[in-house]
């Protein structure tokens, strides 16, 4: 990169890598679409399996334009504008299903209990309905599979909280090392946040088989069951791509992509993971505490 | 420019021109290739939702059922909506902001062009997924453009997923767009460029991409809690599990007022542009514009809800969305007020694309001030779900959104292909439009206060004669669209040769900087900004 100098901005010739993945996006949802219909899974299998084909293909070439110096200071900015935004993207993702929580909390379970004036709907729907949280007993439990009891904070939910807490600070270390060029020391703290992020991952499994076989905690449990299992699933869907991106990066530290003054690549994935930790703080907070 | 260690097989982009045949446009990274994609494939989805709104007023024409069946009828003002708003205005306007952004802040392309190209070939697969929805089993998504639940949970037909994922496409593809335009306009102004010299297209637009990137996201959060609840039983939209249909409503308007603001915001930036040209005297108040812009960008979060005020939702909530809906006039205003004192003493002419911009300031205001009534909750619980509602957004997307389209077509498109478009035959198509869509959507308004109710197919009797009337007027609106693509076709094959400056009082530098037609790549080397 240092070879590029600050007026030339790298403009790369055509590209058939968004066609592919174009096509694998929609192979994708088509086939996971007419899953939901009664159809196989093959299908969809397709479309990933030509997305990881487009994804490596694509951030392979970048890989190679920028280790032969095609990329200015400029391109970089581009690059560290690009994913912020992406993660501010991904933060108002979140904010949605957050937004579902809390407006579940303090608006729509109290109001079926006929609080802030809404008697008659209470008395109308379901006049035994007691507002909670956890909302355990449903307004109707008819089409719902009746959880035994919530979740609890402590236990496993604090454990994980400390591991991806420690896992920002491994990623730091990492970091420390590459702008003093200890490779070594690089990859050492890349696979200590690494394995930390795969152990975060196996403990929530371990928790979601606790949930659903003792505890009969669901998906169709209600609005509980619905935000628990929709905001820990797409975090830990971001914690597993997070770790898979920071073991690319290790591998790539092993190549010694990384110089100290050019590692976007790494800081890219240290922001998206730093990302995923407050997330988990949110959630622990409001979906496992209090 | 280009050092020794890149002479490999990257460096020689600066001179090759194009490529040929269909490889050029499915593999091309060029900013102005892209917008003309991005152009062309709005203008085909501007005639797709075109003939269902043909369909919808051939259904119209007279009272009792003419044409098609109710459920089909359903379809054509649902597929209308979502292809009109996804695949038409937003679409257009980003590939302006394509063709345009880079010419205008002196930039090479846009700065992240590989990205450039996916955001816009996901559209093609996107809306073939919707579309093809019509033609499935139980036909196509049947709810209206705002989806609310239980009608597109629980009572929606099997299609409805593939709109779902429909949906998440196109939402990837804004994404991925509007963070293009961010980086290119925070990271490629040309030397001297400051924030508050850019034109107000550039403004617009960089207000724009943060309104998508924050919106966008909260729809595909919101189209996935549909599809957990169709198909894997949670209950985010029952209240027999405790959730709530009118939480939908909140997440979807959340998402669904700043994006009439994504639809606004970049329309503004156009009129900015094009009514100092013609009226040969900057644009008045610059940097109260650029205020503005921005004041109506936060605002946009805020007011959600007076999508809602029959919900029945607690009536410190109503009096808090009226005020902070009335207050958007302000900024507004703020607008009209300054395009109209910028042509105050001005030497005016009125060339085509300075008509569409009128038309424009004045339908606009009229959509602006119906809007002020629907703003207000004691009277929107009248208004509400009437014709009134469709007369009022129709004024502010058609002759608001989709005028400044066009206006901005008329502008550039000599910058574009180096050849004028035909005076005449532009005059003619304004004058058509305008006539007709007043024929179209006026009477509307009186439709909606008589009591009309929007999405039905079959109405009382005494409501036939406006709607004969407006359906007359969407004929002919339709059909001047049509005219449209003959002038634009018109004028790609030849005409009056554009002179560079190609307007007496134009500015910027994509005027004064480069020929006409600009060369495939452009400021190459940054020009200097003074």
């Amino acid at each position: 990169m240092s070879s590029a100098s600050e007026e030339t901005y790298y403009i790369p010739n055509g590209t058939h890598w968004p066609i592919i993945g174009s096509i694998g996006l929609t192979t994708t949802v088509v086939g996971f679409a007419n899953y939901l219909h009664g159809s196989e899974l093959t299908v969809m299998f397709v479309g990933l399996a030509i997305l990881i084909f487009m994804m490596y293909g694509w951030f392979g070439q970048v890989v190679d334009e920028s280790l032969a110096g095609l990329y200015s200071e400029k391109v970089d900015r581009s690059f560290r504008w690009g994913m912020g935004w992406f993660i501010f993207s991904e933060v108002m993702f979140f904010a949605c299903f957050f937004g579902a929580l809390y407006y579940a909390r303090a608006l729509s379970i109290p109001w079926l209990d006929g609080a802030s004036n809404n008697d008659a709907t209470a008395w109308l729907l379901w006049p035994d309905f007691e507002a909670a949280w956890p909302l355990i007993n449903l307004p109707s439990s008819d089409k719902f599979t009746v959880a035994k009891e919530a979740m609890g904070p402590w236990g496993l939910p604090a454990i994980n909280t400390a591991i991806l807490l420690t896992s920002g600070l491994t990623l730091t270390f990492a970091h420390w090392a590459i702008k003093k060029h200890d490779q070594v020391k690089v990859v050492y703290w890349l696979f200590a946040t690494v394995a930390l992020g795969f152990i975060f991952v196996g403990l929530q499994a371990l928790e979601y088989s606790h949930a659903y076989n003792d505890l009969n905690l669901r998906m169709d449990s209600g609005i509980y069951g619905s935000t628990f299992y929709l905001l820990t699933g797409f975090h830990g869907f971001h914690v597993t791509m997070g770790a898979i991106m920071l073991l690319i990066m290790m591998i790539r530290a092993m190549k010694g992509h990384f110089n100290g003054k050019n590692h976007f690549a790494f800081e890219a994935v240290a922001w998206y993971w730093h990302f995923v930790d407050v997330v988990w703080l949110g959630l622990f907070v409001f979906v496992y505490w209090i | 420019m280009t050092n020794a260690t890149t002479t490999t097989d990257h460096d020689d982009h600066d001179d090759h021109g194009p490529a040929y045949g269909l490889s050029r446009w499915i593999t091309t990274t060029n900013h102005k290739d892209i917008g003309t994609l991005y152009l062309w494939f709005s203008f085909i989805m501007l005639l797709t939702g075109g003939s269902f709104a043909m369909v919808i007023r051939a259904e119209l024409f007279q009272p009792g059922l003419q044409f098609v069946e109710p459920h089909f009828f359903n379809q054509m003002t649902t597929m209308h909506g979502l292809i009109m708003v996804f695949g038409a205005i937003m679409p257009a306007f980003v590939g302006l902001a394509n063709w345009m952004l880079p010419l205008m802040i002196g930039a090479p392309d846009m700065a992240l062009p590989r990205m450039n190209n996916w955001s816009f070939w996901i559209l093609p697969f996107a809306f073939s997924m919707l579309l093809s929805s019509l033609f499935m089993e139980g036909g196509g998504p049947a709810f209206g453009w705002t989806f609310y639940a239980p009608l597109s949970t629980t009572y929606a037909p099997a299609s409805t997923d593939f709109f779902i994922f429909g949906v998440h496409l196109m939402g990837i593809s804004s994404v991925m767009g509007a963070i293009n335009v961010i980086a290119t306009i925070l990271n490629m102004r040309a030397p001297g460029m400051t924030l508050m010299k850019m034109p107000l297209f550039v403004w617009t637009w960089l207000i724009t991409a943060y309104l998508l990137i924050a919106v966008m996201p909260v729809l595909a959060g919101a189209v996935t809690m549909m599809l957990t609840d169709r198909h894997f039983g949670t209950s985010f939209f029952d209240a027999a599990g405790g959730g709530d249909p009118v939480m939908f409503q909140h997440i979807f308007w959340f998402f669904g007022h700043p994006e009439v603001y994504i639809m606004i915001l970049p329309a503004f930036g156009i009129i900015s542009a094009i009514v100092p040209t013609f009226a040969r005297k900057p644009l008045f108040g610059y940097s109260s514009m650029v205020y503005a812009t921005g004041s109506i960008a936060i605002l946009s979060f805020m007011v959600w809800a007076h999508h809602m005020f029959t919900t029945g939702m607690p009536v410190a909530g109503e009096l808090y969305f009226m005020y902070a809906t009335i207050l958007i006039s302000i900024p507004t205003g703020v607008k009209v007020f300054n395009w109209v004192t910028t042509m105050w003493r001005g030497s005016m002419t009125f060339e085509t694309p300075m008509l569409w911009a009128l038309g424009f300031i004045v339908m606009f205001t009229i959509g602006g001030l119906s809007g002020l009534m629907l703003g207000v909750a004691p009277v929107d619980t009248q208004y509400h779900d009437t014709y009134f509602v469709v007369a009022h957004f129709h004024y502010v997307l058609v002759t608001g959104a989709l005028y400044s389209i066009i206006a901005a077509y008329y502008y550039w498109v000599p910058k574009w292909t180096g050849n004028m478009y035909n005076e005449t035959l532009g005059k003619i198509h304004f004058w058509w439009s305008t006539i007709a869509v007043n024929v179209l959507f006026f009477p509307q308004h009186f439709l909606g206060l008589a009591g009309m109710p929007r999405r039905i197919p079959d109405y009382a009797l005494q409501f036939a004669e406006f709607n004969m009337i407006s359906s007359i007027g969407g004929f002919c609106f339709g059909l001047a669209q049509v005219f449209f693509l003959f002038i634009i076709v018109k004028t790609i094959k030849g005409g009056k040769k554009a002179t560079d400056i190609v307007w007496e009082g134009a500015t910027g530098l994509e005027f004064e900087e480069l020929p006409s037609p600009a060369p495939y790549h452009s400021f190459n080397t940054a020009p200097e900004v003074k």
